[in-house]
């Protein structure tokens, strides 16, 4: 049963394991430059556990950066999280002393897995969850600490790599496009994101996407529940 | 200020940041019924959400300038295509990697 469950969670998560070995990497070589090794690196990876927030944290640890713009840029580039709670408040109902931390551990991609994955009726729902966001961790942890100890001796090109991050959100934006009717939500999502990059730039887009985004699904309610009444009879 | 002081400060304002934001709807809905319209949200929202993490990937291509956006272009739709022929997440993903990375390693 567990070691089932593992499998199935290690399965699941392998895209992010290669994701995130290179996407750590970067940043603990970025870290070590910056002047700080592998003990940071591994207290960020443990604590804040985010992408691209740890990116911007270097160059805020850095440049002495003051403790409200350290406070105030957190609040902006990670605000997106604010969603997936919103959006998993059911699926994480009753995980008891696990929701701890897997509240901690919501980054983008376990978002992605755990927000359309079946769990198999064989297991426990949060238990499953729980092994997803535990591995996605350590695979950070890992490529975090890699680069921070041996990023100057890498022996191949492994430029383009971080592409398996994008691969991994455009199937599972498919699977979830075929497996629904309702495809208003989805367009909503890209098309608002898309006009926002394109009015406010690539640095300062995503509040306001999110914004819009709240909008639209409000305004689409209605219809939207019309049209599922109307199905269910 | 000594740099260490500092760097282990800015450190704990933003993990506890992001905590927070990770973990405040969990706190503000766990008591009692959920809203109507936070259920809804949370019906939908998920769709919209991927399609903005997908944009949100793909923010730093430029379409105006050589490459054009080519070798995205064309690894999102091998990953997009091969899923809706094979629906199996796993030969998607490598495929799209492997093949954007031949992309801008050899081609563009």
């Amino acid at each position: 049963m567990r070691a089932k469950l593992w499998k199935r969670a290690f399965i699941s998560t392998l895209p992010v394991l290669a994701g995130y070995i290179v996407l750590g990497l970067g940043f603990g070589i970025l870290l070590r430059v910056a002047g700080f090794g592998a003990l940071w690196a591994l207290a960020m990876s443990v604590f804040m556990f985010a992408g691209s927030m740890q990116y911007v944290g270097v160059s805020l640890l850095a440049g002495g950066a003051s403790f409200l713009t350290v406070a105030v840029t957190t609040l902006m580039v990670q605000a997106r999280h604010l969603f997936y709670g919103v959006s998993l408040i059911d699926r994480y109902r009753g995980a008891g002393a696990k929701k701890l931390y897997l509240m901690h551990a919501l980054t983008d991609e376990t978002y992605a897995l755990v927000s359309h994955s079946h769990v198999p009726d064989f297991v426990d729902e949060h238990s499953y969850y729980f092994a997803v966001s535990l591995l996605n961790h350590l695979y950070w942890i890992a490529g975090c600490m890699l680069g921070s100890l041996a990023g100057a001796i890498i022996p191949f090109s492994s430029e383009g790599i971080e592409f398996s991050m994008t691969a991994l959100f455009v199937t599972v934006f498919v699977e979830q496009w075929l497996s629904e009717k309702e495809h208003r939500p989805a367009l909503i999502g890209v098309g608002g994101t898309l006009l926002c990059l394109l009015v406010f730039g690539s640095e300062s887009f995503l509040i306001p996407a999110m914004l819009l985004i709240l909008l639209a699904l409000a305004l689409a309610r209605r219809p939207m529940e019309r049209k599922e009444e109307k199905k269910n009879g | 200020m000594d740099k260490t002081t500092h760097a282990i400060i800015a450190i704990v304002i933003m993990a506890g940041v992001t905590f927070l934001l990770r973990s405040l709807p969990f706190l503000i809905f766990s008591k009692g019924k959920t809203p109507p319209f936070i259920e809804f949200l949370g019906k939908y929202l998920p769709f919209a959400i991927i399609g903005m993490l997908v944009v949100y990937c793909l923010k730093d291509v430029r379409p105006l300038a050589y490459p054009y956006g080519l070798p995205e272009l064309i690894a999102v739709l091998i990953v997009a295509l091969l899923h809706i022929w094979k629906r199996n997440t796993l030969l998607s993903i490598v495929s799209g990697t492997v093949s954007y990375m031949l992309l801008i390693q050899l081609v563009f």
